[in-house]
This record gives C-alpha cells, sequence and structure tokens, in this order.
C-alpha cells in the first residue's frame, strides 16, 4: 500500500537496506557508548548502561561482531554507487559552494556525491580498522596470539579509529539533518522529486528513464484509514 | 581515605579527584639482593601460602624455572640464569620476579576501571579485584611484563606486596621466609643505604660493576634488586635495563584522550554553527515542479 504524497516521489532504499542500515547504526551506537566509557574516565559512568565495567567489556566485543556483519551487508549493498569517477573531482573542486548549500552551482550529481563517498570509504575503512585491531585486544579468546607490543599497537590503532569513526558519523548525521527531507530515504524509503532534482539529478535522470522506481503524486486525497494509491 | 590511615591512597585509577596528600608517610621497599639469593623458593611458597593460592601442579620444562612464568597465582616465580663470565666461569643468577612497584606505575595509567588500581601512599601498588573489570589493560601497561588475567574470574592479579601485612606493620610474606635474608624490607631510605653496603662488599669481592637497580624510567621502584652486574641487567632472566611506559600506552592514555574528546566536540559545534548560519538546505517548490516535469516526459 503506498503512502498519500502531493508530489512525485522516487525510491531510494528498499526494505532490506532499511533494516540493515538500522541494526548497524544501533550497533554503532551502543558501540561508541561502551567505548567511550571505557575510554576516559569521566564517561566511566556510561557502563552503567550495560551493567557495570566487567558486562561493559564482555559485551562491547560482541556488538563488535554483529555490526561487522551488519555493515558487511551494506558495504555490498552500496558499494557499487561508491566508487570515485570525474563528478567527483567537479564536485570537490567546488567544496565551497558544497558546503554552503549553493547547489544550483555544482555539477549535476549522481546517487552519492564525493562527500557522501568519502563518508562511506571512511567508515569502511575505520570499522576494518577496528575489528582488526579489536580482535587483538579481546583477550578472553586471543590473549595467547599477540605479543605485548603488538597489543599496544591494537590499543592505539582502536583508540584512533574509534575517534575517527565518531568525526565521521556526525558528519553523517548532520548532513542527514541539514539536507532537509533525507531521514525519509531511511524511514520511508523514498524521497521527494524535488529532493531527487535538487540533490541528485543525475540519479533522478536515471530513474526516470527506467521508469520503475519513479512514483507520479497521489491523484486523490486519503479516504479514512484507506490511503489511496496512484 | 582509605578506611584505615595506613591504606590511604596517593593515585587511584581512572580517577580524577584529588587523593588526600596532606599527611607525610614514609615510603617503603622491598630490597631484594640477587647475589645472597639461594634458588630455595620459600618466598614463592610463602606467597600461595600467605595469599590464599593454590598453583597447578606444573611439568619440568628442563629448567629449574617452575612454574615457567607467573600466573594469576603465582605472583612471584623464581628466575633462573645461567652466564659464563669474562674468565670463562659459570654464574648461575637467580632473580626472583614479580611486581616491581614502580613509583609511575604504567599498570594504573592503563587501567579504565576507577580504583582497580590504586597506590598506597606508601608506595605500594595494589589491584582492587572488586573494581576490575577484566579489560587487560594493565598487561598493556605494564613495562615489566607482571599481571595476569585469571582464567576462573577474568580478573587482573599480581604482587600485593603484601599490602595487608605491610598496613599493621609486618613485613611481606616473602621476606619473612627468606632463609638468607635475600629478601629485606623497610623504608626505602632505609633500603637504598642498606644495599650501598652490600654493593661495596660486592665490589670488594671483584663485582666491579655491582649496583642498585631502581629504575629511573618509572620513577624508581619500590622493590629494587642488588644485583652483581647492574650494568647488564638484561643477563638475570631480561630485567630491562631502562623500563618506561611504552610511547603507545603514553600516547594512548595520555595526550589522546582529551585530543580526541576536544575533537569530536569540535567537530558538534562546527556542525551547529553551520546550521545556524547557512540554515537547513531544502529543496523548494521549483524543485518539484521540476522532478515533476521530468518524469512527466519520462512517461511515468
Amino acid at each position: 500500500m503506498r503512502r498519500y504524497e502531493k508530489v512525485t516521489t522516487v525510491d531510494r532504499y528498499s526494505t532490506g537496506d532499511r533494516i540493515n542500515h538500522w541494526i548497524t547504526a544501533a550497533c554503532l551506537i551502543l558501540l561508541a557508548l561502551s567505548g567511550f566509557a571505557l575510554f576516559h574516565p569521566s564517561l566511566f559512568f556510561l557502563t552503567s548502561l550495560f551493567g557495570g565495567g566487567q558486562w561493559t567489556r564482555i559485551l562491547h566485543p560482541y556488538i563488535g561482531i554483529v555490526l561487522v556483519v551488519s555493515f558487511l551487508g551494506l558495504f555490498l549493498r552500496f558499494v557499487w554507487y561508491n566508487f570515485p569517477n570525474l563528478d567527483d573531482v567537479r564536485y570537490l573542486g567546488r567544496l565551497r559552494d558544497a558546503i554552503a548549500g549553493n547547489e544550483e552551482r555544482l555539477p549535476e550529481v549522481g546517487r552519492y556525491n564525493a562527500l557522501q563517498k568519502i563518508v562511506f570509504w571512511g567508515m569502511a575503512t575505520f570499522i576494518t580498522l577496528l575489528v582488526i585491531s579489536g580482535l587483538g585486544l579481546w583477550d578472553v579468546y586471543f590473549a595467547s596470539y599477540l605479543t605485548i607490543e603488538q597489543k599496544r599497537l591494537c590499543a592505539v590503532i582502536h583508540a584512533v579509529a574509534a575517534v575517527g569513526m565518531v568525526l565521521t558519523i556526525i558528519l553523517h548525521v548532520y548532513a542527514g539533518i541539514w539536507v532537509r527531507g533525507t531521514v525519509r530515504a531511511m524511514t520511508l524509503g523514498t524521497v521527494t522529486g524535488g529532493w531527487a532534482w535538487r540533490h541528485h539529478r543525475k540519479w533522478l535522470r536515471r530513474e526516470v528513464k527506467s521508469g520503475k522506481n519513479v512514483h507520479a503524486p497521489s491523484s486523490a486525497e486519503p479516504l479514512g484509514d484507506r490511503a489511496m494509491a496512484e | 581515605m582509605a578506611s584505615y590511615q595506613s591504606l590511604d591512597l596517593k593515585r587511584r585509577s581512572a580517577s580524577t579527584e584529588q587523593p588526600p596528600l596532606a599527611r607525610k608517610y614514609t615510603e617503603v621497599a622491598k630490597l631484594i639482593d640477587v647475589s645472597k639469593c639461594i634458588g630455595c623458593k620459600a618466598c614463592q611458597v610463602a606467597c600461595l601460602q600467605w595469599n590464599d593460592l593454590t598453583e597447578e601442579v606444573g611439568v619440568n620444562v628442563g629448567v629449574y624455572d617452575n612454574p615457567s612464568d607467573l600466573t594469576e597465582n603465582s605472583w612471584t616465580v623464581m628466575r633462573y640464569a645461567e652466564h659464563v663470565n669474562g674468565e670463562g666461569n659459570l654464574e648461575w643468577l637467580i632473580r626472583k620476579d614479580g611486581c616491581m612497584h614502580c613509583e609511575d606505575p604504567g599498570c594504573l595509567q592503563a587501567c579504565p576501571s576507577p580504583g582497580a588500581i590504586v597506590q598506597y601512599t606508601n608506595g605500594i601498588v595494589d589491584f582492587v579485584q572488586e573494581n576490575c573489570i577484566g579489560c587487560g589493560y594493565c598487561i598493556k601497561g605494564c613495562p615489566f611484563n607482571i599481571p595476569r588475567i585469571s582464567h576462573v574470574d577474568h580478573k587482573a592479579y599480581k604482587c600485593t606486596l603484601c599490602s595487608d601485612r605491610v598496613s599493621v606493620g609486618q613485613a611481606p610474606a616473602c621476606a619473612k621466609a627468606c632463609p638468607t635474608q635475600a629478601i629485606y624490607f623497610g623504608s626505602k631510605e632505609d633500603m637504598i643505604e642498606h644495599a650501598q653496603g652490600r654493593i661495596a662488599d660486592l665490589k670488594d669481592r671483584g663485582y666491579q660493576n655491582a649496583g642498585l637497580y631502581d629504575p629511573e624510567g618509572v620513577g624508581g621502584t619500590h622493590v629494587m634488586y642488588v644485583l652483581h652486574h647492574a650494568d647488564q641487567p638484561q643477563l638475570y632472566h631480561g630485567l630491562p635495563k631502562a623500563p618506561k611506559i611504552d610511547e603507545a600506552v603514553a600516547l594512548w592514555k595520555g595526550i589522546f584522550k582529551p585530543f580526541s574528546l576536544g575533537a569530536i566536540a569540535l567537530t558538534a559545534v562546527i556542525a551547529f554553527v553551520h546550521y545556524i548560519t547557512n540554515g537547513p538546505n531544502e529543496s523548494s517548490d521549483r524543485d518539484e515542479e521540476n522532478a515533476e516535469r521530468l518524469a512527466g516526459r519520462g512517461k511515468v
């Protein structure tokens, strides 16, 4: 059943994409909270959210495992749209306009712009580093596989990559708040035609050409509980 | 302040509160005179007995060391090293290994759990198991490879310097049990003075490089050795020559923590300022019309 829409809409994320995304997001929030709890003394109180210090130490790596599986799903879903191309170079050349929101002065953008691709590859890199170094710190299972010097290195890499990841997430979340109409892509799965026209026109043109994922505005107001479809 | 004045804390892991420092305490130290040790392991037995610990029955791995390494139960282990000196004679160097009770403890710096590692005003570094979360960071912080995580409760254990005995005026169990009095215990000042006498004696007997092991890199230690070859401490089963807290640990637990919290806060502030200066990035009705026209041409 299609939602009542006054304007043209375009499918952006399938139900599977959205579920996958929000599992990943939930894992990252839990990991950030439990990780920060052990990162700085002033944040140790966060261990209370997980049942104390010991439970925080026990749970954090398991949540990490769920994240890896979940993020791998997202990676495979979206990696094809995130390879860099010449549009990205042109886009980054006009970074100032991109940050100021002067999109009429930017080249037409495909499914993702250069900054979104940087966020994608940044997250993939940081998560890879976090997983590898995290296994090295998981003493319950892997204590005997590494030397103390290697574990010290793991601790530094884990901390640096975690901070990098948090900074990337802040950018990602802020972009979703700043660019209005974005969040619905991950809640409803669709964006408005105007949003696509303004931010991802090249992608919109492709979608229109293929015809499958573009929906005309609903023709009538919804009647009672029954939202009218097309 | 601790429950007992004799257990007042000087440092507490992962804590930023000011510990009580008004009173002046005597710093204690254990002095291990390696030149007097006969390797009888009475100290190991006394340690297990006093601390209610039982070591698993081990196997002979071809050397006298038994167990072959420190464990969560064996907080002290005799290390036997064979050394052929310049004259072609064999020297059997036996060192009682265990926590050195650093004045600047790497374990305490690395520990993320408030109060799991403490340093008393007398200098003893102690693990408080009820606060330990079992992360193993103390192992990474230690320049001497001393703490061990228990396979039973996943908490860290090491020599306490018998802080319970010391707090009521007793010497550590190992010192009490040593039959040759190779282990002394007292104020750090007295122990240094006593060591000087022993070193003079050893030099008299031909050990030109005899000296005291009280490494500066960790601010000195509350367990010190008299060594016949103080110029080559590595001879004594790899005793580090210039131990200090590793750069990686110092970076990770030092400057990086406030720096990264600052970077995160700054990023959030920049995002907020961007929002209140640029406003939201909204698509207009015209964008919607343009999209509709485009979609119309595409015959959707």
